[in-house]
């Protein structure tokens, strides 16, 4: 597995390396231990998530797999300029799955999941240098999904269902770089939102096109969560008829984008390949407009621009005893997120992930799976360039942005735990 | 089972570990910035209200935070600052104390009207920073309000019972270390290892702020003598400022030296302009009848008689047009005709004659005073509405400064710089050209990330509101200002500060 393994970074060692957005590819630990594979995988009801196509051709009548990830994601930043430094606050999140697969007759089965596709929690010590930018915010979407999957013929099957997605977002920024009250305590704001909901699609394939070879391709469709009269706390606010912000209501919407993904499996003896391409449609990141109830207050809007981004995952699965199965994988990840629009809420640059994991068969019916996953960030230097200061000088002189940005370091770590239990 | 849990474990072990990302090369590693030839570890700063963080009128905790010494020695902890201490005021109100009773006002907000309009208003409040609760000097920034050069060396300046009887600063009581010390003793008494002095700029502000209403000192050589709005003779600067220099660096300290920037291009000066009233043909026509006797008959006649010359009864010709005009004034360095009025050939009445006797109109290069915005065009005798300031009452001369008053300064200044800059090469000191960096802004402005910083009043951005002490932000540029001199001079790299994430006025309404 080792040389699999090396020769598989070898392979991609002149790529560039790629993670993105608020994108939480965490749906399975058997998944992830493989690089977060699974499109042509039939290994488990992780199946819901990554091709319902695929679950019937489970085994077993009954399949339900549940587990979680414990991420432990810090951000250092440093100006070399100005000596400006910060760090995240240390905080652990903790995306779940669930997913429960029922074969209902062989050519027939059902499928229900619920898991966290989408989420950030990133909080930096408050009137850090990029507050004006973010303080704090988190993000959390979770989606439950029903599935069928109907098999066409022996080697060909498709699959699909409907989306329910339901998200929360606490977002705080200071209002400006200096806009402060009279004792110099700088004015923010907080943007409350919770049990935003909407609905959204997937649909996917599947064929066996040999007895080691599997090919299969899953579409979930973009979902927009609109969140509609949140709160918008202010705090520290001068007393001045020139700050006119008083506490009122919200709407923003934050696109959740479609993910496509293809990939394929190749079974050689007690080994398991794969290899999954996801493309993830960012582009619908234009923008964080946030539109206030209070006309008096100017609606505000941060600028994204993300782009389009892929992420390549590579995973190998050995069988190594009847108790024991040992996987391994790597992915790299692109960042969604376009030079000049380095915004800290999000701060990923592309990534490496290096997964591993095993499952541990308690019994016939019972396995515990685990994982984990390092991903490794090299520093870069990035700024977000589009923060539109307030007035201050001749207006044709002043420039409109201002820019905010230094070199930042990632490093994420996620264990996992979980189990899968079939019927 | 146990295995996997122990195995578990050990992962997560790996990943605490793992998870604080650090730079290969982090700026708070030591060695990332040079302090070069300085050492930062006691860095003391010598000054006045600039010195001492005083903006908006007041001296206060967040415009102290912000002070350009402040500011500095955060960035000196990068290549071996030690703590840096400041008499902290005790609130952000900023008015002061004397055993109960208030002595100086609170600071000035920018408030706005119903419709927006903004404009400076002193905060309402009762302070509590008092000089007799005295603070536990001597303090790493030893800037004093309103020190001039000499007050630094000036034994009993910090006397509290010398406040009440306008002997002693009341900033400087409140931290003095006896009632006899000088603020210079107290700064080396720190033995600092850094330091820097920026001292004059009152030697020369209170004559220019009360529109020349002091006397121009050269010559005398005895401050003890010298009035809070006179100019301090450059040889009485010299010695005090040398007797400064020479104390500083006798311990072996670095440090810089900055000079005095031109007073008359901050916008105490340039925000209210002389050319101010506004007039019909008809009233103007008026108005210059009532003058026409003056123009026509009195100054032909005084030239005649040889007691002013041509050109100062060129000077003196009073003439309104329709439009907007110049205000009359009164300018103390015109000949006095008064007496002379009043005897043959005219015989003017004791009134006329006092109004014309230094009279003439402002011309465009007179310099109007912030406070004179309230006083042009007003009509301070309402039982008489043609008595209007500026039409037919002169501005009195408080109220600017003119050309020759101007020059004065402009002298006394560039003697006072020609001193620092001289002790700064002798004592291969760093010399910091706060003239050129303030005149620069003036002239074109200073661009940073997300802006540019003028001196234009309010939205400039350089000064606050009183118009004379330079806002936060401008405190900032103050600071990269003088790190720029220390870099160079000492082949350090300390770092500069991004100015735009400087406050500048404050907005509150009562």
């Amino acid at each position: 597995m080792k040389k699999v393994l090396l020769l598989t970074v070898l392979f991609l060692a002149s790529a560039v390396t790629y993670a993105g957005g608020y994108r939480v590819s965490l749906q399975g630990n058997k998944a992830l231990a493989m690089g977060h594979t699974g499109v042509a995988v039939i290994n488990s009801s992780e199946l819901v998530f990554f091709n319902p196509a695929g679950l019937v051709y489970l085994e077993n009548k009954l399949s339900v797999s549940v587990g979680a990830h414990g991420v432990l994601a810090d951000v250092s930043y440093q100006n070399s300029a100005t000596g400006d430094t910060a760090m995240t606050e240390a905080g652990l999140s903790t995306p779940f799955y669930a997913y429960v697969s029922y074969q209902a007759t062989d050519w027939l089965a059902f499928g229900l999941g619920i898991y966290t596709p989408y989420g950030s929690t990133v909080a930096y010590e408050d009137d850090w240098g990029g507050s004006h930018l973010v303080n704090n915010i988190a993000l959390q979407a979770i989606f439950v999904q029903p599935s069928v999957s109907i098999k066409i013929t022996d080697k060909f099957s498709v699959g699909g269902g409907p989306i329910y997605a339901t998200g929360a977002v606490n977002f705080n920024k200071n209002l400006t770089r200096t806009l402060a009250d009279l004792d110099g305590n700088r004015s923010e704001v907080t943007l409350d939102q919770t049990g935003i909901s909407n609905w959204g699609w997937t649909a996917s394939a599947m064929l066996k096109a040999s007895e080691s070879l599997t090919v299969g391709v899953n579409y979930r469709s973009e979902i927009i969560l609109s969140a509609e009269d949140g709160d918008a706390t202010f705090e520290n606010i001068p007393n001045s008829p020139l700050t006119p912000f008083a506490d009122t209501t919200f709407n923003a919407d934050l696109p959740l984008p479609a993910e496509l993904t293809m990939g394929l499996s190749y079974k050689h003896n007690d080994f398991l390949f794969a290899f999954d391409y996801n493309m993830t449609y960012w582009s619908v990141y234009e923008s964080l407009s946030v539109d206030f109830a209070d006309e008096l207050i100017t609606d505000t809007t941060l600028l994204r621009n993300y782009k389009d981004a892929s992420t390549y995952r590579f995973g190998v699965q050995y069988e190594a005893s009847e108790s024991f199965t040992l996987r391994g994988g790597y992915y790299f990840d692109e960042s969604p997120v376009q030079s000049g629009y380095f915004a800290p809420e999000t701060p990923r640059n592309d990534s490496n992930g290096y997964t591993a994991g095993l499952t541990f068969k308690v019994g016939d019916r019972l396995e515990i799976d685990a994982s984990f996953l390092y991903l490794q960030f090299n520093e870069v230097d990035a700024s977000y360039d589009y923060f539109v200061e307030g007035s201050g000088g001749p207006a044709n002189l002043i420039n409109q942005y201002s820019s905010f940005g230094g070199t930042y370091k990632s490093s994420v770590f996620v264990p996992g735990l979980g189990i899968t239990y079939k019927l | 089972m146990k295995n996997t849990i122990k195995f578990m474990i050990g992962l997560l072990a790996i990943g605490l570990v793992s998870c604080e990302p650090e730079f290969e090369n982090a700026v708070t590693d030591e060695g990332f910035y040079d302090a070069g030839d300085a050492d930062f570890s006691n860095y003391v700063a010598l000054g006045n209200s600039l010195t001492a963080g005083y903006a908006d009128s007041a001296l206060f905790v967040s415009g102290q935070e912000d002070s350009y010494p402040n500011i500095m020695a955060q960035q000196f902890s990068f290549v071996g600052g030690g703590d840096f201490t400041q008499p902290l005021t005790s609130d952000n109100l900023g008015g002061l104390l004397l055993g109960g009773v208030q002595i100086t006002g609170n600071r000035l907000v920018l408030s706005a009207d119903e419709n927006g309009n903004p404009f400076p208003a002193t905060l309402d409040g009762a302070p509590t920073t008092d000089v007799l609760t005295s603070a536990s000097g001597p303090f790493n920034n030893m800037g004093v309000p309103g020190a001039t050069s000499f007050h630094l060396v000036t034994p009993g300046y910090g006397s509290v019972a010398g406040v009440a009887n306008g002997t002693a600063n009341p900033w400087y009581a409140r931290f003095a270390t006896s009632e006899s010390s000088t603020v210079l003793a107290d700064a080396v008494s720190l033995n600092p290892t850094f330091f820097s002095l920026w001292i004059g700029n009152n030697d020369i502000l209170g004559y220019a702020t009360s529109g020349g209403s002091g006397v121009d000192q050269a010559g005398n050589l005895d401050p003890s003598t010298y009035g809070g709005n006179d100019i301090t003779d450059p040889n009485v600067f010299a010695a005090a400022y040398s007797a400064q220099v020479d104390a500083l660096v006798a311990g072996g300290a670095k440090g810089v030296l900055l000079n005095i920037p031109d007073v008359t291009s901050i916008p105490y000066f340039t925000t209210v302009p002389a050319q101010s009233i506004p007039l019909d043909a008809a009233t103007a026509g008026a108005v210059n009848a009532q003058f026409a006797q003056y123009n026509d008959q009195i100054l032909p006649l005084l030239v005649q008689f040889g007691v002013i010359t041509q050109e100062e009864a060129d000077s003196r010709v009073v003439n309104f047009v329709e439009g907007i005009n110049y205000p009359i004034i009164v300018d103390n360095d015109l000949t006095d005709v008064s007496q002379v009025l009043q005897g043959p050939p005219g015989n003017l009445p004791e009134e006329l004659a006092n109004l014309l006797g230094q009279l003439r109109q402002a011309t465009s290069d007179d310099l109007i005073v912030l406070p004179a915005s309230s006083v042009l065009g007003s009509v301070p005798d309402p039982s008489n509405p043609l008595g209007v300031v500026g039409v037919s009452i002169p501005l009195e001369n408080q109220w600017l400064l003119t050309t020759t008053e101007q020059a004065r300064v402009a002298a006394a200044g560039a003697a006072y710089n020609a001193v620092i800059e001289g002790l700064a090469a002798a004592n291969e000191l760093g010399y910091g050209d706060m003239k050129s960096a303030l005149a620069d802004v003036a002239a074109n402005g200073a661009f940073y990330n997300g802006g540019v910083l003028t001196s234009t009043y309010v939205s400039g951005g350089a000064f606050s509101l009183d118009g004379v002490h330079p806002t936060p932000r401008g405190y900032a540029f103050t600071a990269n200002t003088i790190i720029d001199v220390i870099n160079t001079t000492y082949n350090a790299s300390v770092p500069k500060v991004d100015i735009g994430t400087y406050g500048t006025v404050t907005l509150h309404n009562n």
